[in-house]
């Protein structure tokens, strides 16, 4: 029963690693860029629903939609400022270094704004679960919330990209810029929305997964935000259901890791698979080659 | 004045910078021997130095190869580990602190640059953010390892374990010599101002001279096009790897004189994970990229800044992390770049100056 | 005599784009040879295939007698071929004399050790390839800007620069990629007068890609003409620019 159990956290986990990634996969498809501060938008938008359950004393979903709205305000001007200005820098290595700028700032606001110590985070999931073959397996309630919303986050971005005008826009972004602006797309504006849009999905993330592990300081968003990159190369970066298989796998493969290996070397697992990924096959589960012209 | 205007201006550039390292050692240890400056000041003079080294050689891979690579902090812990480990193992049989130290340091930089070989082998063949994120990946799995690690020495020999002192299952006389996250206790301090400040210098030597060395050119040329530095015969991944290997047994010898500066050694995120390598990317950027005199210059204030102006260290991280931003817009966005070249006529001049 | 080059049924294909197909040619030494066709012809990617950029799926490629199909681009670099680009890729933060001196990185040695130390034989050596880049750059007219940036030279003096670094390799053969393209008149005349130069200087044999049909019926003695990947006409460029076949392909572009 204990495999199982495990098997189930580390969906959930993973789920958590998909939301995320599917942000980092977007932006990465579309502004050609890794950012870096995406990880630490996910604090943000959990420090963002904390402070509007226990000090405005809001309900959950309206704490949700406050951190998702900050959060996606947080990722345009981000976008705005530190990266839409580096977009034609003649080394790419610019707005990689402004991106890790940006994650070191957040962090370092936070770290003044609401101190070092670690704040219990109230769950958003009111449900107490299920108990399942007599009691000998709990699935938690957070657990079925998280997976529940990672697939009906998949299936709705799915059909956002394939089937909306803006969402065929960022394909054709992510094809060629040039020839979507020729196109009459309006590229910076669609790179914005992407933006915006992993930002939010970015404070769902946050909140679930403090809700799932309750701990929340300035640096809670960092290394969940790294994995997540690391799921959204393993499935296949550019691919939304790259991310989400890649994020389910790691998830999995960090709680098994953890259980049967040892838990200090978890992450340690986590990045192996990431060296063995771009090592064996660099453009993951689901990406498609990119051939360099000379 | 007549030989300085015959030698060439790489070599005239690099005498300057050596020179303001003697002239800044000299007028540091005068100030330490009238007992001037504080002990707390004083005490900052080796970390210095381990920064600056730790600058100079980044800036080899990032700003002479043209590679982000986010794993620098663990070469260095490689460098420090192993190094303190000879040296405690050593402290009874070698007596003569410079020798010992002059071992250790051998072999934390031999031990650094193996690493730097074999992670840069795989790693190499990936480019710009997969590069960043993997070498990241390297340094962090690097730090995790020497926290599980113990090993022990008894009448029977050495006694290794990935769990705790009692797996090592040592006879009563025996001692831990790495002892999992509280690392290793009782190096001998060995390190002094003079030795990080020699080191300093044989670390310009070795970086400067490379660089305007046919070896330097060829790693330039990777830099700027790969392509192009192909198909006139050169061999990528060999100069690569050069530049990467250097560049970590360097970096290997910072970690030696951090260790010996201690005499409690850890690896904490703060000492040896991301956040030290991305320190010393921000002292790269500040100080320019691909300027070497640049990067220590960048080292010293960054370091001595924040401890002088004590009211600031709450926000050392915070004025790193604005720098780092304010920095490459300044340096790398078009906009900024023609503003600049539009209303200061040293735009020009100063590309030339990054060589 | 045997050709420089000899290429016997080259092609490849892209996801299932035949880009070059049966491609054949012969190259006499000091031959000034052209390589001509509409765009998207598969001129650059002949190119690509002759240098070890792609990898060919069928063919041969014989250099001086020796097989270099399917090799490295830095073994083929060794073994005596040198190109251009079309976009122009010099090393853009170095110095044009620097550019030169890696060009001649294969041609001089001495170790890494020997250069970090500074030692008798790195001061040698770079002497020795001071002056040979100094003398490549005059015959190119660019003594006077060695100490630039490549990146800060005017686009002429870039191509230019780009075909220096090129023979600095010592190659056999010099493929051109467009090496007009962007140049007034003016400035093509002067490079013709270049090539032509280049090829009595160091007998040098010369295989170019190129649009501008003044320069190309101006220097080249022997043309090919691609057309969707395939040879459509070869020979003589008198011949060959008089084939009807040849000229129904560029005014039905």
């Amino acid at each position: 029963m204990s495999f199982i159990s495990y098997l189930i956290n580390g969906l959930s986990l993973g789920s958590v690693y998909a939301i995320i990634a599917l942000g980092y996969t977007m932006v990465y498809g579309i502004a050609k860029m890794l950012n870096f501060a995406h990880g630490d938008v996910i604090m943000i938008g959990a420090y963002v629903a904390l402070l509007s359950m226990t000090q405005a004393g809001l309900s959950p979903l309206a704490a949700i939609l406050i951190a998702v709205v900050v959060c996606t305000a947080l990722g345009i001007v981000i976008e705005r400022i530190a990266y839409k200005p580096l977009r034609n820098a003649s080394s790419s290595l610019a707005v990689l270094i402004t991106a890790i700028g940006v994650s070191y700032l957040l962090q370092n606001v936070a770290l003044l704004l609401f101190g070092a110590n670690a704040q219990s985070f109230q769950s958003v999931v009111k449900w107490g679960g299920l108990s399942l073959a007599g009691g000998s397996l709990k699935i938690s309630g957070e657990t079925v919330v998280t997976i529940i919303a990672c697939i009906i986050i998949m299936i709705v971005l799915t059909f956002f990209v394939q089937k909306t005008k803006p969402g065929q826009a960022m394909r054709a972004v992510s094809e060629d810029k040039g020839a979507a602006q020729l196109m009459g797309i309006n590229v910076n504006g669609t790179i914005a929305l992407t933006f915006a849009i992993g930002s939010a999905l970015a404070a769902v993330a946050g909140v679930l997964l403090c809700s799932s592990y309750p701990s929340l300081t300035p640096y809670t968003g960092a290394m969940p935000g790294i994995k997540a990159f690391v799921a959204a190369v393993f499935g296949g970066i550019g691919s939304i259901q790259g991310a989400f298989i890649g994020g389910l796998l790691l998830g999995i493969i960090e709680i098994l890791g953890r259980a049967y290996i040892s838990s200090q070397m978890a992450d340690a697992l986590v990045f192996a698979v990431l060296i063995i990924v771009l090592l064996v096959k660099p453009t993951g589960l689901l990406g498609k080659k990119i051939q360099e012209k000379v | 004045m007549g030989m300085l205007k015959k030698m060439s201006k790489n070599t005239r550039s690099n005498l300057i910078t050596y020179g303001i390292v003697i002239a800044a050692f000299l007028i540091m240890q005068t100030l330490i021997t009238t007992g001037s400056i504080s002990s707390l000041l004083e005490g900052l003079m080796v970390p210095l130095c381990i920064y600056v080294i730790l600058a100079v050689s980044l800036n080899l891979v990032v700003g002479i190869l043209g590679e982000l690579s986010l794993g620098h902090a663990g070469f260095m812990c490689v460098g420090a580990f192993t190094s303190a480990f000879f040296s405690k193992c050593m402290r009874d049989v070698i007596t003569s602190s410079l020798l010992r130290f002059f071992l250790a340091l051998l072999i934390g930089i031999a031990v650094a640059a193996v690493f730097g070989l074999i992670i840069g082998i795989p790693v190499l063949r990936l480019k710009g953010d997969y590069l960043a994120i993997v070498t990241l990946a390297f340094g962090e799995i690097i730090k995790n390892l020497v926290n599980v690690l113990f090993i022990g020495r008894d009448s029977n020999g050495f006694h290794f374990s990935t769990k705790d002192v009692m797996d090592l299952n040592m006879e009563p006389d025996g001692t831990v010599l790495v002892n999992g996250p509280q690392g290793i206790t009782g190096t001998p301090k060995d390190s002094t101002f003079l030795i990080g400040v020699i080191l300093i210098l044989i670390t310009l030597f070795i970086v400067t001279n490379l660089i305007n060395s046919r070896d330097g050119r060829a790693i330039m040329a990777i830099r700027d096009n790969r392509i192009a530095a192909e198909s006139i015969g050169i061999n990528v991944t060999k100069y690569k790897l050069m530049a990467f290997t250097i560049s970590a047994a360097l970096a290997g010898a910072a970690g030696v004189l951090y260790a010996h500066n201690l005499s409690t050694l850890t690896a904490t995120t703060n000492n040896f994970g991301y956040n030290m390598s991305i320190t010393i990317l921000v002292f790269v950027v500040l100080g320019g990229i691909g300027n070497i005199r640049g990067s220590i210059i960048a080292a010293v204030i960054l370091t001595l800044l924040p401890e002088l102006l004590r009211g600031l260290s709450d926000y050392r991280m915070l004025i790193y992390a604005i720098v780092l931003i304010i920095m490459m817009l300044f340096n790398w966005a078009p906009k900024a770049i023609e503003w600049r070249e539009k209303y200061f006529s040293f735009g020009k001049r100063k590309k030339e100056a990054v060589k | 005599m045997a050709a420089l080059l000899d290429v016997k049924n080259l092609g490849i294909s892209f996801g299932g784009l035949r880009a070059v197909n049966a491609f054949n040619i012969s190259v006499e030494k000091e031959e000034l040879y052209g390589l001509i066709g509409p765009n998207g012809a598969g001129k650059t990617t002949v190119f690509n295939l002759l240098t070890g950029v792609y990898k060919p799926d069928s063919g041969k490629v014989l250099l001086d007698g020796e097989d270099i199909t399917g090799k490295k681009t830095i073994d083929i670099s060794k073994a005596g071929i040198a190109r251009t680009f079309q976009n122009i890729r010099l090393f853009k933060q170095l110095s044009v004399l620097d550019n030169v001196k890696v060009g001649l990185h294969n041609k001089h040695h001495y170790s890494t050790i020997e250069g970090i130390l500074r030692l008798p034989r790195y001061r040698s050596v770079e002497k020795e390839m001071d002056e040979k880049a100094m003398d490549l750059l005059k015959v190119f007219e660019l003594e006077q800007v060695a100490q630039q940036l490549a990146s800060n030279l005017p686009y002429g003096q870039q191509r230019k620069l780009e075909i220096a670094r090129a023979l600095a390799t010592e190659p056999k053969l010099l493929l051109l990629d467009e090496p007009a393209a962007g140049m007034n008149p003016n400035e093509t005349g002067e490079l013709m007068d270049m090539i032509r130069f280049v090829r009595e200087q160091f007998h040098m044999t010369v295989l170019l890609i190129e649009h501008d049909m003044k320069l190309v019926s101006g220097i080249c003695e022997k043309l090919t003409v691609l057309n969707f990947g395939e040879v459509l006409s070869q020979g003589d460029t008198g011949t060959v620019l008089n084939d009807p076949q040849v000229i129904t392909a560029y005014l039905g572009e």
